[in-house]
């Protein structure tokens, strides 16, 4: 180093700090990577076993953490059946592979990502749109297979076309849902108001 | 008429088109034919993602447009799909363009790069045609692996996403050996080291997993740590030869910025993959890190910009091809813009609680594609077409210079119109489906249907029609610029005197 090339300005300083700065990131994100994935195993804290479909699921907010969580309560079954952990994850397996194969996320958002032509799905499980907890079930079914007859445009004149799901594809996208409203978004979406929140 | 028949008249309009634009291959060198290849196509998916884009954006208007027929989710799906492939052909097209220069050698295995180019093209028609023709399927895994995973921007099938792996492994081979054999340099280095980024990320996204938390986060590995880093990196490089080779500046200056921009990139950029793990299950720590890591984020930025405007001032903007110059300044202001300022207005968790899955995203998402991809692959079209119209001059005061300067101000202002209006209905969204009516399905109708959104959408669609109608232009542009033009650039840049003379051996000094 000289007056004329200071350090600052030097080539080979800045490729080190480059190759350094890269490394470093990445083995930072290697290491959280690891940890965020062994924190968010299915049957964790964070995201329930797949046979939290036979319990009532909430999210409220809790007013310590200053934020919405889930909450998993007493047993609430869903199309009238207690589904072992085997059953419930191939049912959800099936839901989340319909909602793939049916390309959900081009209209809907899953936990916020996706496109915007549609409502989130995120706690669409818990939406005050299916009226009741009784009724819920059954118009969900309803349509997701006849999605036409059935619109939920809410004013909009938005339908979603017929994607030709099966009454077993169908029970599985509920599954799906059902499970998927049980993770623990950190606190999204902020101020939702469930279901059960609107019959109390 | 039968098929025969058919195909002697295409056939005969093709060679009259041919005849028509008077370009002469043998003006470009092996390596540099396969270039135009990537180019050609990458034009014609341009063309096809503002179609589809246009398609839906009629439907936020008209939701009963085509519905049935071709749905919103199947032409949202082909426009940001043909988005993300016409700037992975621009790339692939760019940096076949400039490998022989940089490393002053003929590409080593242009025979297994033809045919990478004629594979993935034929793969990504097939794509194509069953999105649009068998659309979806049944929820199992043939449907993964045979029409479409309906993962948002890698959707394309379990198939394909092996042929593409198969094609970047043959591409990251042609560079690699090309570069042994001749010269290794700096940019070269970074070059290298981006591509194994590259192809290595995009198997992180070939998985299917039922627990949507983890598949997310592996998701996002694919698509932040591309077009968050790898791609903002391959950019750099681009920008770094293109900068040597239009403006003749000093290669040990490019080489050190690049180095800087490669640390500020990464440093910001890898775990700014954060930002995308704050509300998908993940750890509360990735609210910190995203938000620390994000915000960062468009320090590389300015200093691209300032590194872009900075040599372009010190030389006087003096250069022998005037369209190219003016879209990579276009890269400069549109990459820290749409990437920077655009990203960073809503990347931190206090506001991105309101603002995620809005058209917040959708705002930035434009703005930021076409600032920092776009732009810089239209500079390069213009550096590959007045190559192969045989170096001739190309400046802002030739005779339908017009037509790329309206190209150019159609196209940006179209853009930044839509990232506007697409910004005012992302406010209202955040506002009323988010605050107000906190999320359910019937705020997001509320949401929908106010009159600011409503409008918002309209005003979408006009500048969408414009920014459709620069892109036409341009394409006409990109045909006809050059045409009949004498004049060398070499000869008329050396008489006024401009710091580089050609785009190869005479930029010498860069050395």
């Amino acid at each position: 180093m000289n007056e004329e090339n200071p350090l600052w300005a030097s080539e080979s300083f800045w490729k080190k700090v480059a190759i350094w700065v890269t490394a470093g990131s990445f083995l930072i994100l290697v290491v959280l990577t690891f940890d965020s994935l062994s924190q968010t195993e299915v049957g964790g804290k964070r995201v329930q076993a797949y046979s939290v479909i036979n319990k009532k699921i909430d999210y409220v907010y809790k007013e310590d953490l200053h934020k919405f969580m889930p909450v998993i309560g007493e047993t609430e079954l869903l199309f009238g059946k207690e589904f072992t952990e085997e059953e419930a994850e191939k049912l959800v397996t099936l839901g989340k592979k319909t909602t793939q194969a049916k390309n959900c996320m081009n209209c809907h958002t899953l936990l916020g990502n996706g496109a915007y032509f549609a409502p989130d799905l995120t706690k669409a499980w818990l939406d005050k749109g299916w009226l009741s907890k009784e009724l819920r079930e059954d118009l969900m079914i309803k349509f997701l297979l006849d999605p036409e007859n059935n619109a939920r445009t809410f004013g909009s004149n938005r339908k979603m076309p017929n994607l030709h799901i099966t009454p077993e594809e169908a029970k599985g996208v509920v599954a799906f849902l059902k499970w998927m409203s049980s993770i623990d978004t950190n606190g999204f979406p902020y101020n939702f108001k469930t279901i059960y929140a609107t019959e109390e | 008429m039968n098929a025969k028949e058919l195909c002697g008249v295409a056939n005969a309009k093709l060679d009259a088109f041919v005849t028509w634009t008077a370009l002469d291959r043998s003006n470009l060198s092996d390596g540099r034919k396969l270039a135009v290849n990537y180019f050609i196509v990458a034009v014609i998916l341009f063309f096809a993602q503002l179609l589809f884009g246009m398609i839906a954006a009629t439907q936020f208007i008209f939701p009963n447009f085509l519905y049935g027929f071709l749905d919103f989710s199947v032409n949202r799906m082909v426009h940001i799909n043909a988005m993300v492939v016409w700037m992975l052909y621009g790339f692939i097209g760019c940096t076949y363009w400039l490998l022989e220069d940089e490393s002053q050698t003929e590409i080593v295995g242009l025979k297994f790069g033809k045919l990478a180019f004629w594979v993935l093209t034929i793969a990504v028609a097939i794509v194509v045609l069953v999105y649009l023709f068998i659309q979806i399927g049944a929820g199992n895994d043939t449907t993964l692996w045979l029409i479409n995973e309906g993962r948002e921007y890698i959707e394309a099938p379990r198939w394909a996403d092996i042929g593409i792996v198969a094609v970047v492994l043959t591409f990251f081979y042609n560079v690699v050996a090309t570069f042994s054999k001749g010269k290794w340099s700096g940019i070269a280095g970074v070059l290298t080291l981006d591509l194994v980024a590259l192809a290595g990320l995009y198997l992180a996204g070939m998985f299917y997993m039922t627990n949507i938390t983890h598949e997310q986060f592996w998701w996002w590995w694919v698509i932040h740590l591309w077009v968050e880093a790898t791609w903002e990196v391959l950019v750099g490089v681009i920008m770094a030869w293109s900068l040597m080779k239009l403006l003749g500046v000093r290669r040990k200056i490019v080489t050190t910025w690049l180095y800087i921009e490669v640390a500020l990139m990464f440093g910001s950029g890898i775990l700014g993959l954060g930002h995308h793990y704050f509300w998908i299950g993940t750890p509360e720590y990735w609210l910190t890190i995203g938000g620390f890591f994000s915000a960062l984020e468009p320090i590389p930025l300015v200093a691209m910009v300032v590194h872009a405007v900075y040599d372009s001032g010190s030389h006087a903007f003096k250069n022998g091809n005037h369209p190219a110059l003016a879209w990579v300044i276009a890269h400069a202001f549109g990459n820290f813009f749409g990437a920077g300022v655009w990203g960073f207005m809503h990347t931190l968790p206090q506001i991105n609680l309101y603002t995620h899955g809005t058209q917040w995203s959708a705002s930035h998402g434009h703005l930021a594609f076409f600032g920092a991809y776009a732009t810089i692959n239209i500079a390069f079209f213009y550096l590959a077409i007045q190559h192969w119209r045989g170096d001739v001059w190309m400046s802002g005061n030739a005779q339908n210079a017009w037509r790329w300067k309206w190209a150019l101000g159609l196209l940006n202002v179209g853009v930044v119109g839509m990232t506007i209006a697409l910004l005012i209905a992302g406010y209202e969204q955040s506002f009323i489906e988010r605050a107000v009516e906190g999320s359910t399905w019937s705020g997001y109708f509320t949401a929908q249907n106010h009159p600011s959104f409503q409008s918002a959408m309209v005003w979408r669609w006009f500048f969408g029609l414009m920014t459709f109608a620069g892109l036409i232009l341009l394409i006409w542009d990109l045909l006809t610029i050059g045409k009949g033009e004498t004049r060398k650039m070499a000869i008329v840049v050396a008489e006024r005197g401009a710091g580089c003379v050609s785009f190869l051996s005479e930029c010498d000094h860069t050395h």
